[in-house]
C-alpha cells in the first residue's frame, strides 16, 4: 500500500466514525450550572460548585459512557441575571440539563423560564416551600430541602427532648425565615408549647442590639434563623449582650452550619439546631466525602458544599439510568425523579411525588472537638417528608407560613 | 427606664462608628466636593488588612495601626493619581470613585475569599458591665469613649492648628484659599487619606462585633451619607450631631417598629432636606 492509498483509507474511516457519531447520541453531556460567583453571596456559591467539582472529578467526568461537560455561570445573586444566564445555557449552549440556583427569588425568577422550556433543572439549596407544594411545577427536582421540613421534626424535638415550653423567636424578615419559624412553632405549638415572642430583622441588619435588648428572659429558650455574616454576628452580640448564660439559644440549621462555624469562637458552644446535614455526620459515605473535601479545599464542608454533591450523584445515577441517552428530556426528567443515589453523604434520599426528598433531619450541637467546633449530631429523625406527619392534601390545603400567619401568644 | 438607657447606649455605639466613618467622608466633599461612593470600602479594607495582620500578631492595636497606614496610602494615591484629575467636577468623580468601590470589591474577594469573619476582642474587654438592670458590653462602651476622643482631636486640629485654618478656609472657599497661597491640592491629598485612614479605623473598631464579609462596603455607605446630609455636608460638628441623630433614630426606630427600619432612617434625611437643604451646619 503505498501513502496515497493509506491516506484516502484512513480519511474514509474517519468520514464513516463521524457519520456514526452523528447517528447515536454521542458528544459530551452537557450541564449548564448556575451560582453566584461574585457579590455577598460568592461564598456560598463557592461552596455549592466546589461539591459538585468533587463529584465530578471523582467519576472523572464520565457518565453513561459518555464525557460529561460543565458550563458554569455567575448569577451574582440577581434573579433577572440568573434567568439571562439560563436563557444562555438553554439556548445558546444547548446544555441537557441545568442545576444550581442559592437564592429562592432566583429560583422563582427561574422556574416559569425552565417550565416553557421543558427543561430539567436540580435545585439544590433552593429551599422555598411552595416550589414543591402550591406552586410546583414539573421540570425542576429539588435535591436540597424546604425551609420548613428540619423545624417540623426539630419543634417536636424541642418540646420533648429539649423539654421546652415557651420559646421566643428571632429570625431574618424574608421568606426563608418565616417558613423555618412556621415549621417549627407548628410542631411546637402543636405538641403543646408556645412561641411567646416572635421578632424579625430586616435582612440587611448587621447590628442586633436593638432586638437583644428586647428579648424575653423568662422564655426557656431563643429559637434563631440567621446565616452567613448575620448568623456570625448575631451569635457574638448574643454572648455580648450576656444572654447566653441565661437562654439557651436554639435554632435553623444555617445559624450554625459550617459556611460560618469555623469563624465563630466559644459563643457557640452548646447551640442546637436542626438540619439534613452535618459536616460532623458519623457515617462511612460522609467521612469520606468530608476527608475529600478537606484534602481538596482546606475547608470542613458546609451544607451548600454536600448540596452539590449530593446533587451532582443524583444527575450521574439518572445519566447511568438511562445507558447516558439524555436527549429525550422527558425520560431525562423522570430519570431523575425515580433515582436513588448511594453514597449521599447526608444519608438516604428519595423524591417524593411533589419533587422534594424525604430525607433524614438531624439535631446537632455545638461542641469542640480536638480544637475545632462541629455539628455533632445529638438526635436523627429517619425519613422526613415535607410534609413532617401530616397528610399532604390537607397540608396543601393550608396557607404557606408567612410572616403573619401564627402571631406570638 | 433600663430599657431606654440600653437602647440609648446602643445608639451611641451606632453613632461612634457612624461618626468615624462620615467625619472623613464630610471633611473629603468639603474640601474636594467629592462624593466618595467608595469610602464604604476603606472601611471594609480596613477590615480586611486589620484581619491579616491580627492573625499573624493577634494584636488588634497593631491590625488598626495597619489598617490605617494602608488605606491611608491606598486614599492618598486614589486621590493624587486619579480623582485630582478632574478639578472639581463632581459626576466624573462620582463614577469614578463608584469604579474605585467595585474594583476593592472584587479585589477583597479575590485576596481575602468571600467567607465572613470577625476580629478578636481585646482581652480585657470582654464580657459586659452591669450596672442594676442594665447590660452593656464593654466594649462598645470602649468604642464611644474611643470615637469620642477622636472626635476631640479632629476638633482641636481643626480650630487650633494651622492646618486646620487652612482647611477651614478650603472649605469655605477653595479658589480664595489657593490664591492666599494655601496649597490646595496638597490639602486635598493630606484630608482624603486621612479621611479613608479614619474609616479604615472604624472598620477595626467594629470588627469584634460586625466583622468583615463580602458587602459590608455597602452595607453602612448609605448610613454614613444620612449622616452628612443631615449634619451639612464639609462641616466636622455636622458630622457629630448627624451621627448621634442618625445612630439614635435608627436603633430606636429598629427596637420600636422593625417594619419600617428604613423609613425611620431616611425620614429625618428627608425632613432636613425639606427644612435646611443644606443640612443642620452646613453652608450653602
Amino acid at each position: 500500500m503505498n501513502r496515497s492509498r493509506r491516506a484516502i483509507v484512513a480519511l474514509a474511516l474517519a468520514a464513516a466514525v463521524a457519520v456514526l457519531r452523528g447517528q447515536a447520541p454521542e458528544g459530551p453531556i452537557k450541564i449548564g450550572f448556575i451560582v453566584p460567583l461574585s457579590g455577598p453571596y460568592a461564598q456560598n456559591g463557592r461552596d455549592i460548585l466546589n461539591g459538585f467539582l468533587l463529584c465530578l472529578d471523582e467519576i472523572g467526568y464520565r457518565a453513561g459512557g459518555r464525557e460529561i461537560q460543565l458550563t458554569v455561570e455567575d448569577d451574582q445573586a440577581i434573579p433577572a441575571e440568573g434567568l439571562t444566564k439560563a436563557r444562555k445555557l438553554v439556548e445558546g449552549d444547548r446544555v441537557h440539563l441545568m442545576a444550581g440556583a442559592l437564592l429562592s427569588s432566583t429560583g422563582y425568577a427561574l422556574a416559569p423560564y425552565i417550565e416553557s422550556q421543558r427543561i430539567p433543572m436540580v435545585f439544590p439549596v433552593v429551599s422555598a416551600d411552595d416550589l414543591t407544594q402550591r406552586r410546583r411545577g414539573t421540570w425542576i427536582v429539588r435535591t436540597g430541602y424546604t425551609g420548613s421540613q428540619p423545624n417540623h421534626a426539630f419543634g417536636e424535638y424541642a418540646y420533648h427532648t429539649l423539654g421546652y415550653r415557651t420559646v421566643a423567636t428571632i429570625a431574618l424578615d424574608y421568606a426563608f425565615g418565616w417558613e423555618s419559624v412556621g415549621g417549627f412553632q407548628r410542631t411546637f405549638e402543636g405538641e403543646g408549647g408556645r412561641v411567646a415572642q416572635k421578632m424579625w430583622t430586616p435582612v440587611s441588619v448587621h447590628d442586633f442590639a436593638p432586638y437583644l435588648a428586647q428579648i424575653s428572659r423568662s422564655v426557656d429558650a431563643v429559637y434563631a434563623l440567621f446565616l452567613g455574616r448575620s448568623a456570625l454576628q448575631f451569635m457574638r452580640q448574643y454572648e455580648e449582650y450576656g444572654l447566653k448564660g441565661r437562654v439557651p439559644l436554639i435554632g435553623a440549621g444555617t445559624t450554625t452550619d459550617e459556611h460560618v462555624l469555623p469563624f465563630m469562637g466559644d459563643e457557640a458552644l452548646g447551640v442546637v439546631t436542626a438540619l439534613h446535614y452535618s459536616a460532623a455526620l458519623d457515617t462511612p459515605a460522609n467521612r469520606a466525602f468530608a476527608a475529600a473535601y478537606r484534602a481538596r479545599y482546606r475547608k470542613v464542608p458546609s451544607y451548600y458544599s454536600e448540596s452539590m454533591y449530593a446533587g451532582g450523584k443524583w444527575v450521574i445515577a439518572a445519566i447511568e439510568a438511562l445507558g447516558g441517552r439524555v436527549e429525550d428530556r422527558a425520560r431525562l426528567l423522570d430519570a431523575l425523579r425515580a433515582a436513588r443515589p448511594a453514597g449521599v453523604p447526608r444519608g438516604p434520599v428519595e423524591l417524593d411525588e411533589y419533587g422534594n426528598p424525604i430525607e433524614n433531619v438531624y439535631i446537632r450541637k455545638v461542641e469542640r472537638v480536638n480544637g475545632e467546633l462541629q455539628n455533632t449530631v445529638i438526635a436523627t429523625f429517619p425519613r422526613v417528608s415535607q410534609f413532617w406527619k401530616y397528610n399532604p392534601a390537607e397540608y396543601l390545603r393550608q396557607p404557606l407560613y408567612s410572616r403573619r400567619l401564627a402571631p406570638a401568644s | 427606664m433600663t430599657y431606654l438607657l440600653t437602647q440609648t447606649l446602643n445608639g451611641l455605639f451606632s453613632a461612634a462608628l457612624l461618626f468615624l466613618i462620615a467625619s472623613g467622608l464630610t471633611l473629603a466633599f468639603g474640601v474636594m466636593r467629592i462624593v466618595n461612593i467608595a469610602h464604604g470600602s476603606f472601611y471594609m479594607l480596613g477590615v480586611y488588612v486589620a484581619y491579616t495582620v491580627i492573625l499573624r500578631t493577634g494584636s488588634l492595636l497593631l491590625g488598626a495601626l495597619a489598617a490605617m497606614a494602608v488605606v491611608g496610602a491606598i486614599g492618598l494615591l486614589m486621590q493624587r493619581v486619579f480623582l485630582r484629575r478632574f478639578g472639581a467636577d463632581p459626576l466624573p468623580q462620582m463614577m469614578m470613585t463608584m469604579g474605585f468601590a467595585l474594583l476593592f470589591r472584587d479585589a477583597a474577594l479575590m485576596i481575602w475569599g468571600g467567607d465572613p469573619f470577625t476580629l478578636p476582642y481585646p482581652g480585657w474587654l470582654r464580657g459586659s458591665m452591669e450596672a442594676g438592670e442594665v447590660v452593656f458590653p464593654s466594649y462598645r462602651l470602649f468604642v464611644i469613649l474611643v470615637a469620642a476622643l477622636v472626635g476631640v482631636g479632629l476638633w482641636a486640629v481643626n480650630e487650633k492648628t494651622l492646618i486646620g485654618a487652612r482647611l477651614r478656609a478650603t472649605v469655605d472657599d477653595p479658589e480664595m484659599a489657593a490664591a492666599t497661597g494655601i496649597n490646595v491640592a496638597r490639602l486635598s491629598g493630606l484630608v482624603f487619606a486621612a479621611g479613608a485612614a479614619l474609616a479604615a479605623f472604624g472598620g477595626v473598631m467594629g470588627g469584634p462585633i460586625l466583622g468583615g464579609y463580602a458587602g459590608i462596603d455597602f452595607d453602612l455607605l448609605p448610613l454614613a451619607f444620612v449622616v452628612v446630609i443631615v449634619g451639612g455636608m464639609g462641616s466636622l460638628k455636622g458630622a457629630l450631631v448627624g451621627s448621634i441623630v442618625v445612630g439614635m433614630i435608627d436603633n430606636f426606630g429598629k427596637a420600636l417598629v422593625p417594619e419600617l427600619s428604613y423609613f425611620t432612617l431616611f425620614a429625618p434625611m428627608v425632613l432636613v432636606l425639606a427644612f435646611k437643604p443644606t443640612g443642620l451646619y452646613g453652608r450653602a
